[in-house]
């Protein structure tokens, strides 16, 4: 069949009405729009951190501060360094979260890398639990939150998080937190840490998308969680953690 | 580096949640307990020798009780909210409880009690006065008048219950507290099963020792002679219970040193360095071994009555100021070394400020206040009380 350019702006305009007509009796009638929204119930989120990969630029702890208008000396994510010599406990450090990445180190001849550290977003979150008005909850889709309307400031929450993630924000006067970035993980985005990091070491992970490559990751590597003994079923994931890491 | 910080802290623990108004917490409900389970030692299990502190326990517990949520309100980011704790309570939460176990001894317990055993005197009271306490005496009858002897009977059965009741309540109302720091897995200063019992029998010997004090003072500022049988047997309870108080406490060191898991080393230099003051000195050899030296010293034949009664006094003093160490050494303490276990922070007391100094010593103060008031409003001293006022039962 042969289409001129005169034909096409006939059909063109031809189906141009009839999306506009069926768009005006759907609304008059009522009938639902193909939705893409975000469905709750599909979604398991969580992170993995591939230790070998960062290289503590604090590209992530910048990035979540200015996405989350994070009040200064507190930290919803931040790098930790670790230096660690044969049979000694670890010499850690993390100047201002590494906002502005690590001093040089003194000494070369040590076992040194960095751990990023979020919220691990539990599965049986010990702040949930404690949580006297439950302003702290688990969502549909696994992401821990606080309801700022709700929380009473009461930082029982803050003891129980074996991690240190959380802090009474000094303005607000509620307790804080990572969130996943929640805000744009629900309008398809990734979080800002993930997004911002030049080596791809965090990412972003659903567990219940089949098509996720996180999937792919735990079947050929060794992970681990933080603090194991805890029994938290904490979901951001380790890859190559040493056992120094507290 | 970050002034005050040893080693590695997790960035957001450099900066204490917990205050001095959390240390006041524990004390005063502790105190509230102890005065309580006292007052029962003469109502069920009849030791007719504490009988003259029996009213001025009760007391004692309401003042202290009434101050004890005063702490928490003030430490809140958000106060007006706390009221959700009794409409929305998270019931998996140990805090959540606090408002209910609260309101259940206040009301079911104290308030009941105290108004049953003051009942004849309120009637009295608005029998005799005049102008606005009448009207308060009034009010306080709640409109019951009746005192016959077989009223009384009733108020008197009807308080045994309450007492028996209470015991379980004043039990439950402090190792619930001991209960919300011993559940924290987190924080291995605090997870010990033994918290809620230990917490329990330091209030005992916190709540003995106050009463025991404030009936030495207050008979003392009355010119009246104090009664010694009573204080030595007071006296005799605190020493008992101290020493399952402390049993209990070094058990729980004496575990931790043995088992030395992936915390002691934190929490030993901990005791080494930063609670060293508070700890070993202040609650464990000022607080506890001195008072209870004393305790034992008084029974040696060459003590003078005056003397007995000056080695109480001091021993109760210490006493609550090593009870007031030991609850600073759990809330400070506990927050003093990183869930790292790679360092340790310090704790900057204010003065002003919502949380500082100047308030908890308010809040300290208050419970005194609020005594002065009730004694005057309900005269606990028994000598004074017309004949046929008191119970009928005892």
């Amino acid at each position: 069949m042969d289409l001129n350019r005169r034909d096409l702006i006939q059909i063109g305009g031809k189906l141009l009405v009839l999306a506009s007509v069926g768009a005006t009796l759907g609304q008059i009638t009522g009938a639902e729009e193909p939705s893409d929204a975000y469905n709750m119930a599909d979604h398991w989120w969580g992170m993995l951190i591939d230790i070998d990969f960062c290289i503590g630029c604090g590209n992530c702890v910048r990035a979540c501060s200015n996405e989350n208008g994070v009040p200064k000396g507190y930290f919803r994510t931040w790098v930790e360094r670790y230096e660690v010599e044969e049979n000694q406990l670890p010499r850690v450090d993390s100047p201002d979260g590494a906002m502005e990445g690590f001093p040089p180190s003194r000494r070369s001849d040590l076992k040194r890398f960095f751990v990023p550290k979020l919220c691990n977003h539990c599965v049986d979150s010990p702040c949930v639990q404690v949580c006297p008005v439950g302003a702290t909850f688990v969502s549909p889709d696994g992401v821990v939150l606080v309801d700022e309307t709700y929380c009473l400031g009461c930082r029982y929450c803050v003891q129980a998080c074996p991690y240190g993630c959380r802090y009474l924000h000094p303005k607000k006067e509620t307790v804080d937190k990572c969130t996943l970035c929640y805000h744009r993980i629900t309008q398809g985005l990734t979080t800002a840490c993930c997004e911002n990091c030049p080596t791809g070491a965090r990412q972003l992970v659903d567990f219940k998308n089949p098509q996720d490559p996180v999937h792919e990751f735990l079947r050929k590597h060794k992970v681990q969680v933080l603090k194991p003994y805890m029994a938290t079923e904490a979901k951001v994931y380790y890859s190559d953690l040493d056992g120094s890491v507290r | 580096m970050i002034l005050g910080v040893d080693g590695f802290m997790y960035p957001n623990e450099v900066e204490l949640q917990w205050s001095i108004l959390i240390v006041l917490y524990p004390y005063i409900t502790g105190l509230v307990a102890g005065a309580f389970i006292l007052a029962s030692l003469e109502r069920v299990f009849k030791v007719e020798a504490v009988r003259p502190t029996y009213r001025l326990a009760l007391l004692t517990a309401l003042a202290f009780l009434l101050v004890a949520p005063l702490p928490l309100q003030l430490h809140l980011g958000h106060p007006e909210r706390s009221f959700e704790m009794y409409l929305t309570p998270h019931t998996s939460s140990a805090m959540a409880m606090f408002g209910f176990v609260y309101l259940w001894y206040l009301t079911v317990v104290l308030l009941l009690e105290i108004w049953l055993e003051w009942r004849a005197d309120i009637v009295r009271l608005s029998e005799t006065t005049s102008g606005l306490q009448r009207v308060i005496y009034k009010a306080l009858t709640l409109g019951s008048t009746n005192v016959s002897p077989t009223a009384r009977i009733v108020d008197d059965k009807v308080g045994y219950a309450v007492t028996v009741i209470g015991i379980p309540s004043a039990f439950l109302l402090h190792g619930y507290v001991g209960f919300i720091f011993g559940s924290i897995k987190a924080n291995p200063w605090w997870s010990t099963p033994l918290m809620p019992i230990v917490f329990l029998f330091s209030a005992m010997v916190s709540g003995i020792a106050a009463v025991l004090l404030l009936y030495a003072v207050t008979t003392s500022m009355r010119g009246k002679k104090i009664d010694m049988q009573c204080l030595d047997t007071i006296a005799k309870y605190l020493f008992y219970t101290f020493i399952i108080d402390f049993t209990l406490e070094m058990l729980d060191l004496i575990h931790r040193t043995y088992e030395s898991d992936e915390s002691f080393r934190s929490l030993d230099f901990m005791v080494h360095t930063r609670l060293w003051g508070s700890q070993v000195i202040l609650q464990i050899v000022l607080g506890t071994l001195v008072p209870l030296g004393l305790l034992v010293a008084v029974n040696h034949s060459a003590i003078t009555e005056k003397k007995r009664c000056v080695m109480y006094l001091t021993a109760c003093s210490l006493t609550l100021i090593g009870i007031f160490a030991m609850r600073w050494n759990v809330v400070i303490g506990g927050q003093l070394f990183s869930k790292s276990f790679l360092g340790y922070t310090s704790y900057k007391m204010d003065f002003v400020t919502r949380e500082g100094l100047l308030p908890a010593v308010a809040l300290m103060l208050l419970p005194f206040v609020i005594f002065v008031v009730l004694v005057k409003l309900l005269p606990p001293w028994t000598e004074e009380v017309a004949h046929g006022a008191t119970r009928t039962g005892a």
